[in-house]
C-alpha cells in the first residue's frame, strides 16, 4: 500500500515524469464532477488540485477570507508555480468556494487551455440528463480543438472503461472494509483514493488489480477498534486520519468527494456515449450543492454507516464551506436518530492535532461506555 | 457646513413607495382571509411564474424578508441567534440566518406569528439558493416546494440547450404548482406577468441610467427604497407601474437639475448589499460631497441592461418593443427565461473578469471617482470573486476602498474603522470632509 502513498505524496514529480514519458498534456481539474472519461479519451492526463496543507500568505489578495480553506490552498498551489507543468485546468460548476481557486488561477497562471464546464445543479431533475449532454458535448469539442485530436467513441469507449475499472477495484477495495477486520486503514484507503486522482489510471488500474488479491489475503497487524465513519467537505487531511486511528479505531467508509464519492458509481454503457457519462454524474452520490430539494445524502450515508457496521461518524467540514455547513444539521440528526453517534469537527488547512485528539478520544470513550450497557 | 452646489428636494415617491411596501408584507400575511394564497421564494426566483395561478397570489421574497429584519437589530440578533442555537453556522448567509430565526421564533415583523407559505418557489445559483428552503422544509415539512436551477452559464455563451434546461424546469413546475394548488393555470396571466417583469426591470434600468446625470438625482441610500420592488415583485404589475412614476419624476429632476446630494462632488458606487444596519455610511460620505449613485448590485441585481448602438450601457429593449407577441405558455417561458439570464448580477457567478468588466463600465459612464467595496460575509454568492474585482479595478485605474462587514449581522460590522478607512480613502481622493 506504500505506493499509493508515494504516488500521492510524489504527485507533481510523477506528474512532470508522465508529460516527459508520453509526451501528452496534463490539466488539473478542481471538482470531482470534472469528467474525467472525455480527458483520458483525448489521451490528457487529469490530476485533481488539492492543496498542501501548509499555511500560505499568497491568497489574501485574491480570495476574500470568509470562503474555505480549502480553496485558498489548492489556489496557493498554482500561485507558487507548484503545478507550472499543467497545460490545463478545468472546473466543473460546484460550490463558489473552489470556483474562485480556479478563477483566480486562470486570471493569474493561464494556461494555454480552461474551461468551465456548467455542470447543472438540479440533479434530481429529469432535464439535467439532455442539458449535461450538451454541455459535455460543448466540453469535448472545446478538447478537441485543443489537443487537436478528434475523439472518436473508440476513444469514448476507452475513457470509460479506464474509469469505470478504476471505480470497480476501488468498490472492490470498499468491499473488503466491511470485513470484521478490514484488512487496509482508513488512512490507507485515503491514499489509495488520492492517488487514484493524480496518477494515470491506467497504470494505478495496473497495480491495483495485483494489489488487491494481496489486500483480500491480509491480515490487519492492529485491533480494528471502534468503526468508523468520515463525511463531509474534501478532506485530503492524511495527518487527521492517521492521529484518530492511532487511538485504536478504525475508518471502514466515507462519504467524501476525495472517498467514495469519486468513485462510487459507474457509466452505464449507452449508444449515446455522452449521455451515458452525463447519467453517471447526475446519478452520482451528490455534493451538497446539488443535494436539493431532496437530501438524497442522508439515505446514502446511512447506507454506509449500517452496510460497514459503523459505530460512530464524524462530520467535518471545511471552515466556511457553506454547502455542508446547510447539510450537516439535517445528517447529525438523522444518523444519530438512526442510532449512529456523531462527532463535529471543523477543519482547516492545518488542525489542532492536540485539540482534536482530545475530542476524538472523548468521542470514543462515549462509544465504549456504550458497549458498557 | 456643507458647500450647497445645486438644488434638492425629497423624492415625490417617497410617501408612496413606503405605503406599497407596507402593503406587501400585509397583503401576504392577509392572504388566507380573503381566500388568496401565499408563497415564498428568492428576490431573484421566476415570480412571473405564479401569477398564472391567479390575482389572488401573493409571493414573500426572502432576501427583502432578511434585509427588512436586519434594519431592526435587536430583532435581527434575536433571529440569528435562534438560528446558531438550533445548530446552524454563524458564517452562513446572515439573511438565511434571520429568514429561519423568523420561523423559529414565530415572530413577523409586520405583526403575528411567521406567515407560512402554501408553497415554496425558488430558484438556484449560489450555494445557499435552493438549500435555504430545503431547511426551511426541514423546519416545516409540510409546505411544497419547487426549485429551479438557474446556473447555465453566462450570458453571453448562451444556448437553446441553456434556455430548455431552465424553461422545461419552469414548465415541469406550472404542472406541479397545479398539483399542490389545486387551481386551474391561467396562460393569459402569465403571458402579463411576464411582459410586466420586462417592464419593470427595463425600467429600473433606465431609472438607473438616468443616475449619469451630474448631480445624481438619486443617491443609493435612496435608492435602496426604490429597488427594492424589484426584489419583491418584479413581475408585479403594480410594480412596474410604480417604476414608471418613479422614472417620470428622475427624468424630470435631471431636466431640473436636482441632486439628490447637494453638494456632489464626488461620485462613488458601492458594492454588494449595504450592511443595513449602518446606512449611516452614506450620510458619513455626505460630509464629503461623496454621492454613491448606485452599485452593480443596485442596478443589476433587478435592472436588466444591454449595450445601446452608441456603445453605453442602457435598459434592455423589451420584446414588447421589439413588437414580440407572446401567444403562448411555452413562449412566455423561455422569453422570460432568456430575459433573466441576461440579469447583469448573475454573471459575475461564473468569473470575476465579467463583474470587473461591468464595474469599470459603470466607472466611466457615471463618471466615478471612486469604488467602495463591501467585503460583505454575510453573503457568499455576492462576494464571490470579490478580491479579484479589487485588483482588476485597480490594474483598470479605478481607486478602491474596502471595508469589511456583513448586509444582516451587525456583529461583523466595525463602524469606526469603517469611517476611518473612508476619511483616508476621500483624503486619497483629493476631497476634504466639509462638515
Amino acid at each position: 500500500m506504500q505506493k499509493f502513498q508515494e504516488w500521492f505524496e510524489n504527485r507533481h514529480e510523477y506528474a512532470k515524469e508522465w508529460k516527459q514519458r508520453t509526451g501528452g498534456k496534463v490539466i488539473g481539474y478542481f471538482c470531482t464532477y470534472v469528467p474525467e472519461e472525455i480527458l483520458y479519451a483525448a489521451g490528457v492526463l487529469p490530476v485533481r488540485i488539492l492543496g498542501s496543507h501548509e499555511p500560505q500568505d499568497v491568497t489574501e489578495p485574491h480570495i476574500f477570507g470568509m470562503f474555505c480553506p480549502f480553496c485558498r490552498d489548492c489556489l496557493a498551489q498554482g500561485l507558487k508555480g507548484r503545478f507550472d507543468y499543467l497545460d490545463g485546468i478545468t472546473i466543473a460548476q460546484s460550490c463558489l468556494h473552489i470556483r474562485q481557486a480556479y478563477t483566480s488561477w486562470d486570471l493569474h497562471r493561464p494556461r494555454e487551455f480552461s474551461y468551465y464546464l456548467p455542470m447543472p445543479h438540479h440533479v434530481q431533475s429529469k432535464r439535467a440528463y439532455p442539458f449535461l449532454r450538451s454541455e459535455l458535448a460543448a466540453f469535448k469539442e472545446a478538447v478537441e480543438k485543443w489537443t487537436g485530436k478528434t475523439i472518436s467513441d473508440a476513444d469514448l469507449d476507452r475513457g470509460i472503461e479506464i474509469m469505470n475499472t478504476s471505480r470497480r477495484l476501488m468498490r472492490e477495495v470498499y468491499e473488503l472494509r466491511k470485513r470484521e477486520n478490514p484488512p487496509l486503514t482508513g488512512l490507507e484507503a485515503m491514499y489509495l483514493v488520492l492517488s487514484g486522482q493524480m496518477v494515470d489510471k491506467r497504470e494505478h488500474n495496473a497495480y491495483l488489480e495485483q494489489k488487491l488479491k494481496e489486500l483480500s489475503e491480509r491480515q490487519p497487524d492492529r485491533q480494528t477498534g471502534e468503526r468508523l465513519m468520515i463525511l463531509g467537505s474534501e478532506d485530503d487531511d492524511t495527518a487527521f486520519m492517521a492521529m484518530a486511528e492511532s487511538l485504536g479505531t478504525t475508518f471502514v467508509v466515507d462519504d467524501h468527494c476525495t472517498g467514495s464519492r469519486y468513485f462510487w458509481n459507474r457509466v452505464e454503457p449507452q449508444e449515446d456515449r455522452l449521455m451515458a457519462i452525463a447519467a453517471r454524474y447526475i446519478d452520482r452520490p451528490a455534493c451538497p450543492t446539488k443535494d436539493w430539494p431532496e437530501r438524497s445524502r442522508l439515505p446514502h450515508i446511512l447506507k454506509l454507516a449500517k452496510e460497514w457496521n459503523v459505530q460512530g461518524a464524524i462530520v467535518m467540514q471545511q471552515k466556511f464551506c457553506d454547502p455542508h455547513e446547510l447539510d450537516i444539521p439535517a445528517i447529525r440528526k438523522y444518523l444519530e436518530e438512526n442510532g449512529v453517534p456523531t462527532l463535529f469537527l471543523e477543519f482547516d488547512v492545518t488542525v489542532p492535532i492536540g485539540q482534536f485528539r482530545i475530542r476524538v478520544e472523548a468521542f470514543l470513550e462515549m462509544l465504549r461506555q456504550e458497549d458498557l450497557f | 457646513m456643507s458647500k450647497q452646489k445645486y438644488p434638492t428636494e425629497p423624492l415625490q415617491c417617497w410617501a408612496k413607495a413606503k405605503e406599497l411596501r407596507e402593503k406587501y408584507y400585509l397583503d401576504y400575511r392577509d392572504a388566507h382571509l380573503k381566500g388568496g394564497l401565499r408563497w415564498a421564494g428568492g428576490a431573484w426566483t421566476f415570480d412571473a411564474v405564479p401569477r398564472g395561478l391567479g390575482d389572488d397570489v401573493y409571493p414573500l421574497t426572502s432576501e427583502p424578508y432578511g434585509a427588512t429584519i436586519a434594519h431592526n437589530k435587536e430583532l435581527a440578533l434575536e433571529c440569528m441567534e435562534a438560528t446558531e442555537k438550533a445548530g446552524y453556522a454563524r458564517d452562513l448567509c446572515s439573511y438565511m440566518r434571520i429568514y429561519w430565526g423568523s420561523i423559529l421564533l414565530d415572530k413577523y415583523p409586520f405583526g403575528g406569528g411567521y406567515p407560512k407559505p402554501d408553497f415554496i418557489w425558488q430558484d438556484h445559483i449560489c450555494c445557499s439558493h435552493a438549500k435555504w428552503y430545503q431547511v426551511v422544509k426541514d423546519l416545516e415539512p409540510a409546505i411544497p416546494m419547487y426549485e429551479i436551477d438557474v446556473a447555465v452559464g453566462p450570458y453571453h455563451e448562451i444556448n437553446e440547450a441553456k434556455i430548455q434546461y431552465v424553461a422545461d424546469q419552469i414548465l415541469d413546475g406550472i404542472e406541479w404548482m397545479e398539483k399542490v394548488t389545486g387551481r386551474k393555470y391561467d396562460d393569459e396571466k402569465l403571458i402579463a406577468a411576464v411582459k410586466d417583469e420586462c417592464r419593470s426591470t427595463s425600467t429600473w434600468a433606465e431609472i438607473c441610467s438616468l443616475n449619469k446625470a451630474v448631480p445624481a438625482p438619486l443617491d443609493e441610500k435612496s435608492m435602496y427604497s426604490l429597488y427594492v420592488f424589484g426584489t419583491l415583485h418584479k413581475a408585479a404589475r403594480w410594480v412596474a407601474d410604480f417604476y414608471e412614476e418613479v422614472r417620470d419624476e428622475v427624468k424630470d429632476r435631471v431636466a431640473r437639475g436636482i441632486a439628490a446630494v447637494g453638494n456632489e462632488q464626488c461620485r462613488l458606487i458601492s458594492d454588494t448589499q449595504p450592511p443595513w444596519a449602518f446606512l449611516k455610511v452614506f450620510r458619513y460620505l455626505e460630509r464629503y460631497g461623496a454621492v454613491s449613485v448606485g452599485s452593480l448590485y443596485t442596478f443589476g441585481l433587478e435592472g436588466i441592461w444591454e449595450e445601446k448602438p452608441d456603445g453605453s450601457w442602457g435598459p434592455r429593449t423589451t420584446p414588447m418593443e421589439k413588437g414580440i407577441e407572446i401567444k403562448t405558455r411555452e413562449q412566455a417561458v423561455r422569453i422570460n427565461v432568456e430575459w433573466n439570464l441576461s440579469k447583469p448580477e448573475w454573471q459575475h457567478f461564473y468569473h470575476p473578469k465579467f463583474k470587473t468588466g461591468m464595474m469599470k463600465r459603470i466607472f466611466d459612464e457615471w463618471k466615478l471617482n471612486g469604488v467602495l467595496l463591501h467585503y460583505n460575509r454575510g453573503c457568499e454568492g455576492l462576494s464571490v470573486g470579490i478580491a479579484e474585482n479589487r485588483l482588476g479595478l485597480i490594474e483598470a485605474g479605478c481607486p478602491v476602498m474596502t471595508f469589511e462587514g456583513n448586509m444582516g449581522d451587525e456583529r461583523e460590522f466595525d463602524e469606526v474603522a469603517t469611517f476611518a478607512r473612508i476619511d483616508a480613502f476621500m483624503e486619497s481622493l483629493g476631497f476634504k470632509k466639509q462638515y
